[in-house]
């Protein structure tokens, strides 16, 4: 589903990835562990389009088969045709074919969300006046218009919008107001959930999605996580520091990102050395 | 008609104006006299998309009530001047968006001006500028020596989506009673890139994004207006050409 080869990214000039490479396949659940300033949450804005995250080598393919049906609460079945301005296949744009592999470095941030790729924030922005789920139908709407399908109704969007929130434990009043304002940490963190949720996309990249949970938020987060996620044809991405998330979401495998690359890979049981052992031994 | 000399820019009431324009329509003629008798309240929603110099006089009587919502976005050069005087305990609301691009010269010139005790004053005014387009608003409020128990806000703010926009904001006190209550901010800013990033990344395209941020931006300014629909499609319509 993703295929990272030898990247490199700076920022600011300043190079922060130096050759990192990375494989995942539908239906495996990666986690990226790594000390303070490995570059862990640059991978993920590069993954995600960020500007001024800049990538001065390598590649990342990303394959979002089979084709990304997206939410279709009508007909799950109904498989959407691509017009033909989203198949850019010469400049490695989009592509919706089974099996179809998308330069995932040439799409811009909304066009990768279409692809079927979600950024889970390590800091939430929060945006006055917008409500969030406005903006949610608004990008759910733009998303599905990108790949070809019928706009979803309000009525539809609420009822799947409803049915997330409740299983993120979230307040649908709160999914009214605007995006992450008067929010606390946790209650951003579930809101990325929530939208991840709506969203429905195929791979998710969840930076310290953890981070400013309390242990309850942390075991709803964690199901939400499995629920949405955990699929054959899907693929998450978690970035930690901590083995706790993995307590909840078992990881297939689990990588040390150490000075801007992959050090070290292994199985869940490598989170556990990591805990008991530190970076510091392990990725040296 | 008005005896006036053709303003300069020299007259601080004209300095960011396209002269040219304002000499091709002078002489003006007579502003808009609006009375709000004592007691009485009054509402208008105001469009102005063709270009032009609108003046209106509003006086309200004692503990009457006006609100006034301003939509200033069309002609090259585009200007609405209210000079408001309020009476003892009189009520005067004003929301206002302007929203430029292009070449386009906005303004809103406002003189609120707190004749006797205990009347309030909120004004709320929102530009959006593009291109070379250049916003105006220039906000005095002046409070006489008896009218104590003054209540006066003023809250402005400019959003400039290029580099190339001007936005002027002055809001001015001219206070000689010593009991009141004047408030007044003032902002000119850009669009959050990492809003406009976070937006982007949940799929909404680059024009979208801005332009439901423009939208949250603008937004309660025509709340509670005479026509607020119709206000507020015909805002979000100038947005949309704008991003």
């Amino acid at each position: 589903m993703l295929k990272i080869e030898n990247l490199h990214a700076t920022v600011a000039d300043k190079p922060i990835l130096k050759g990192l490479s990375l494989s995942i396949n539908a239906g495996e659940i990666h986690a990226i562990m790594g000390p303070n300033g490995a570059g862990k949450s640059t991978l993920s804005y590069v993954l995600g389009g960020r500007p001024g995250y800049e990538v001065t080598e390598g590649s990342v393919m990303f394959t979002p088969s089979p084709r990304h049906a997206g939410l279709d609460p009508v007909s799950t079945a109904a498989a959407p045709e691509w017009t033909p301005d989203q198949v850019r296949g010469d400049e490695g744009g989009m592509r919706n074919d089974e099996g179809g592999e998308v330069d995932l470095l040439a799409l811009d941030p909304h066009e990768r969300a279409a692809a079927g790729l979600f950024l889970g924030f390590q800091y939430p922005v929060e945006i006055p006046g917008v409500s969030n789920v406005q903006f949610l139908r608004e990008a759910l709407n733009a998303q599905r218009k990108a790949r070809g399908q019928e706009p979803l109704s309000g009525g539809e969007f609420l009822k799947v919008a409803r049915e997330k929130a409740a299983l993120l434990k979230m307040d649908m009043d709160m999914l009214k107001r605007p995006v992450n304002v008067g929010f606390s940490g946790g209650e951003k963190k579930r809101n990325e959930m929530v939208q991840m949720g709506i969203l429905d996309p195929k791979l998710a990249i969840l930076d310290e999605t953890d981070s400013g949970l309390d242990i309850d938020a942390l075991r709803t987060v964690g199901d939400g996580i499995n629920s949405i996620m955990r699929q054959p044809d899907k693929a998450v991405l978690l970035i930690t520091h901590y083995q706790r998330l993995l307590d909840y979401v078992q990881p297939d495998f689990v990588h040390v990102l150490a000075a801007g690359r992959i050090v070290k890979s292994g199985g869940p049981e490598l989170a556990r050395e990591l805990e008991a052992h530190g970076y510091a031994e392990i990725a040296a | 008609m008005t005896t006036a000399p053709l303003p300069s820019r020299r007259d601080e009431a004209w300095r960011y104006s396209d002269i040219e324009a304002v000499a091709a329509a002078w002489p003006l003629p007579a502003p808009e006299s609006i009375i709000v008798p004592a007691g009485g309240s009054f509402a208008r929603a105001i469009v102005q998309d063709v270009g032009g110099i609108r003046q209106i006089e509003l006086v309200l009587g004692k503990g009457a009530v006006a609100s006034l919502h301003v939509l200033n976005i069309g002609g090259a050069y585009g200007r609405i001047e209210l000079a408001v005087t309020l009476h003892e305990g009189a009520d005067f609301t004003l929301g206002a968006a302007q929203i430029g691009g292009g070449e386009q010269n906005l303004e809103i010139v406002t003189t609120v001006t707190h004749a006797e005790p205990g009347a309030t004053s909120r004004q709320v005014v929102r530009s959006v500028l593009g291109g070379t387009a250049t916003g105006t608003y220039l906000g005095k409020v002046a409070v006489a020596r008896d009218a104590q128990q003054t209540d006066s806000a003023q809250d402005v703010k400019a959003m400039l989506l290029n580099r190339s926009a001007t936005a002027n904001a002055k809001p001015e006190l001219e206070i000689f009673a010593d009991d009141v209550k004047c408030a007044h901010g003032c902002a000119i800013g850009e669009l959050d890139a990492m809003a406009l990033y976070y937006l982007q990344s949940r799929g909404l395209p680059p024009g979208e994004a801005k332009k439901l941020m423009l939208q949250a931006f603008v937004a309660g300014v025509f709340d509670g207006a005479e026509d607020e629909a119709r206000l507020q499609e015909l805002a979000l319509a100038k947005l949309g050409e704008l991003v």
